[in-house]
């Protein structure tokens, strides 16, 4: 008899804090795995960079009046920022508020719609700031 | 639930001494909330300007005057406190920055620093703006 993949015998009291269920699930309330955690880090390590690239043109933009703001987001290299500064605080923006509303939100009819509001909101937010990114960007 | 066993409780925040580190724990997640928010503010702004010469003016007298400054301030400082705590979460994902010592630097260090540099950006940019 070998003992090849005989599993480790593990203490009963942590054994059975797991339904049955959640065993062959493998997913916690989020319905999702380590995937938010990274992709939380991932977004926040992207918004440091940009804001930080982003600062000195949102500055020579701001008072300026509106030629100020046209002028500058006409180049394509302060365009891209902005817009990939968009993308990442969005994405950043809808899985941390996700957290909030699972901690909080109890109901599950509730969550839901939280959850889907939550989409909504950060799609529409990110998708309404690049259209005028991309608008003025293109001369229009 | 069937086939779990009686799951512990762990007490709630009411039973805690407040303390800094808890505090800023709070705070950082207040801040993301207001984050999430204040980004209307950018966003509203650059779809005025690609609108038309009165949606901006409007959109860009009402950031301008007093109170549209102060919220513009508060979302900074918000942003730069946000950041900071996220750094601080950066050093612990590392498995640094856990001991008494550490935790609590760290926590007056994003506290002073988010301070510090919030002030420090708005006298730039009130030089550069004049």
């Amino acid at each position: 008899m070998s003992n090849r993949s005989s599993p480790p015998s593990r203490s009963p009291s942590s054994a059975s804090m797991r339904t049955p269920r959640r065993k062959v699930a493998g997913l916690g309330s989020a319905r999702s795995g380590t995937g938010h955690f990274w992709l939380q880090r991932v977004t926040a390590l992207a918004n440091i960079i940009l804001v930080i690239i982003a600062l000195p043109i949102v500055i020579s933009m701001a008072g300026g009046g509106q030629e100020a703001v046209l002028s500058t987001l006409r180049h394509p290299l302060a365009a891209l920022v902005l817009l990939l500064l968009l993308v990442s605080m969005t994405f950043h923006m809808r899985i941390g508020m996700q957290v909030v509303i699972e901690d909080y939100v109890h109901s599950e009819g509730t969550k839901v719609l939280a959850l889907i509001g939550n989409t909504f909101f950060t799609i529409a937010v990110g998708a309404a700031g690049a259209f005028a990114i991309l608008k003025i960007s293109f001369g229009g | 639930m069937p086939g779990a066993a009686e799951r512990p409780l762990s007490p709630h925040l009411q039973i805690y001494r407040p303390m800094l580190t808890m505090m800023m724990s709070i705070v950082h997640r207040i801040t993301g909330v207001a984050l999430y928010f204040g980004t209307l503010l950018p966003v509203i702004w650059l779809l005025a300007a690609a609108s038309s010469p009165e949606a901006f003016a409007t959109v860009n007298g009402l950031l301008g005057s007093w109170i549209g400054l102060i919220i513009l301030f508060g979302y900074s400082w918000a942003l730069i406190h946000h950041a900071l705590g996220g750094v601080r979460h950066f050093v612990w994902d590392f498995g640094h920055g856990f001991g008494p010592q550490a935790r609590e630097f760290m926590a007056k260090a994003t506290l002073g620093g988010s301070v510090l540099l919030t002030v420090l950006l708005w006298i730039v940019i009130a030089v550069v703006k004049g």
